[in-house]
């Protein structure tokens, strides 16, 4: 910042202004702030973000398929009949995005809840519970899916290993038909359930005690206190705990990937929207079809991200 | 007010059986990464092994990873870097002034599905001849981290009082000389957060690379897959590797687990 430290020499007529030393390009650096700071990210964001999903709309209108390089023509909104017709592969795919994202939410938020609320109070021990917490949320998903694919291998993994010692026969898990979605559904609320924990602790921490002592002396049991007192105070946070992992459930790919592989397995019984349209794009090439499912599932996440923020400030009130 | 005794032995077996649920399946994947694939296959040697070494150096040395590794901690750096020099001036600017409309624009990008950039970026890069390159790579993992690094700094910023930097004015300092001398110094440890939580963000990120990285590009997560054939699985080999893949994103988390919880939680008490 040699800038600052230059002595001002180029304007004889304000000799009262010491503090102002600064060089031209300071000045107007200085002035200019606001956009000179923001214009790179903004740049970056406007090139490789907006651009592409203005892209994707206008493919979406296209029959582009195959090469890259081929050509491609109009064709209206031919793509959004066909796809917003298939009761094959696109509804079935919507159907299993609201199922995946409802279920993970509710017991995600449910144990979160459960979990930070047994943690909300100092006790001994806490520093290794915390660390028991975090290791699920930063392993990385691929090999999370890895590891309970052997854990849940039908032959030779822990799982059927327990039931059995329990009495209770194998279970085909990832490789059945109708056990796989409920088993990916499993293994997301594995790792992401400390994720809404670690929120809705950080959001307990912050309330204050008087609420809560006024209620006690009242004589509420800690059913009421919880249900009367903690909750409402806590609802905004809960509320955006249930935004930011929604975002991420409905978009969730890698475990997906990682347990079923292309197409979501070979009758695509984990097959969500995000699945279907990376399989569109890279296993067939179909770059039209994927942008319209593209845009339908964006056009989906923003209805549900409207409908969230819409609740929150209601409850804000 | 003291827990009672009966709520205090609940909430004890309950933790016990929370911390076990979490921890057991990561102990069970990394005990199996020191099995022979014969005593995985060997159901009555579920606890009770000799510890071989042997994936590791099939992980290690065969299949390549230390290159692999490479591959990923240059994307990480590189892609969080970036993000951060980009960032944290930009949050810094929506922050003092406001700009709720472009802050919506870049955190649209938490929102966007990946799969709707990696078309056209597939599209406008291989035409470029750059798919299979580090540059793509880097730049798609900017994506995910970029607007990761605005959010965790908007906040922060936002939590840094103005009389600061207004008095460094009266100081004599400029704008710019107050947020570099002033600002970013007592940014330092929002920097950390933003900075760990994109690192750990990028090393984790499975989608982009498996679209645009090449054979000399490849990342760990996708490296993953040499463990997966279509006949079989090389259990041992697999869990070695992810375990290579976990374990140094684990003990990272560990070390600096203070940033990575406020970094993860940012913006949650707002309300």
């Amino acid at each position: 910042m040699s800038a600052v430290l230059t002595p001002r020499t180029d304007s004889p007529e304000a000799p009262a202004a010491p503090v102002d030393t600064t060089s031209a390009w300071s000045r107007w650096a200085n002035e200019h702030r606001k956009w000179l700071f923001a214009a790179p990210a903004m740049a970056f964001v406007a090139v490789l973000i907006i651009f592409p999903v203005a892209w994707t709309g206008y493919l979406s209108l296209t029959d582009a398929e195959g090469s890259v390089r081929a050509e491609s023509e109009f064709i209206g909104f031919q793509n959004y009949l066909d796809v917003l017709t298939d009761t094959d592969r696109f509804w079935p795919a919507v159907w299993r995005t609201v199922l995946f994202t409802g279920v993970v939410l509710f017991f995600e938020v449910v144990l979160g809840m459960a979990i930070a609320l047994l943690l909300w109070r100092p006790f001994r021990g806490e520093k290794w519970v915390r660390v028991a917490i975090l290791l699920p949320l930063v392993a990385t998903p691929v090999a999370v899916g890895m590891m309970w694919r052997l854990i849940f291998d039908p032959n030779i993994g822990m799982a059927n290993q327990l039931l059995g010692w329990i009495g209770i026969g194998p279970q085909p898990w990832l490789a059945g038909q109708h056990s796989a979605l409920p088993t990916t559904m499993f293994i997301d609320i594995w790792q992401w359930t400390p994720m809404v924990v670690l929120i809705l602790l950080a959001g307990l921490t912050s309330l204050s005690d008087e609420p809560q002592e006024a209620a006690r002396i009242d004589g509420a049991s800690s059913w009421q206190r919880f249900r009367h007192v903690t909750l409402p105070l806590l609802m905004p946070t809960v509320i955006v705990a249930i935004l930011l992992r929604g975002i991420d459930a409905l978009k969730t790919f890698d475990i997906l990937y990682a347990t079923k592989g292309r197409g979501g397995g070979s009758f695509h019984e984990v097959e969500t929207l995000n699945v279907y349209a990376y399989g569109l794009s890279f296993d067939y090439n179909d770059y039209g079809v994927s942008s319209t499912v593209l845009i339908i599932f964006f056009l989906i996440i923003i209805g549900v991200m409207w409908a969230l923020t819409y609740r929150k400030k209601g409850l804000g009130r | 007010m003291k827990p009672s005794k009966p709520y205090r032995v609940f909430r004890n077996s309950a933790l016990v059986v929370v911390v076990f649920a979490l921890m057991a399946p990561l102990l069970w994947m990394i005990a199996a990464s020191f099995k022979t694939n014969v005593d995985i296959y060997d159901t009555a040697k579920a606890f009770v092994f000799s510890p071989s070494l042997k994936n590791y150096e099939t992980v290690l040395q065969q299949a390549n990873y230390l290159e692999f590794i490479g591959n990923s901690l240059w994307v990480a750096f590189a892609a969080t870097t970036l993000s951060l020099l980009l960032g944290v001036p930009a949050a810094y600017s929506m922050s003092r002034f406001s700009m709720k409309k472009s802050a919506l624009v870049v955190l649209m990008a938490r929102v966007i599905p990946g799969v709707s950039l990696l078309v056209p970026w597939y599209y406008v890069f291989s035409n470029l001849k750059m798919v299979g390159g580090f540059t793509v790579l880097i730049l798609s993992h900017m994506f995910v981290s970029l607007p990761l690094i605005v959010y965790i700094m908007m906040g922060y910023f936002d939590g840094l009082p103005a009389e600061l930097e207004e008095a460094a004015l009266v100081d004599g300092l400029t704008h710019i000389g107050a947020f570099r001398r002033i600002t970013l110094p007592l940014s330092v440890a929002g920097v950390a957060t933003a900075g760990i939580l994109s690192f750990i963000f990028s090393w984790n990120n499975f989608m982009f690379a498996l679209v645009l990285s090449g054979s000399d590009t490849k990342t760990l997560p996708v490296a993953i897959f040499d463990f997966v054939g279509y006949a079989s699985i090389d259990w041992g080999g697999l869990m070695a590797a992810a375990t290579v893949v976990t374990l140094p994103i684990m003990l990272i988390a560990l070390f600096v687990q203070k940033y990575v919880v406020s970094g993860l939680t940012a913006g949650a008490t707002k309300g």
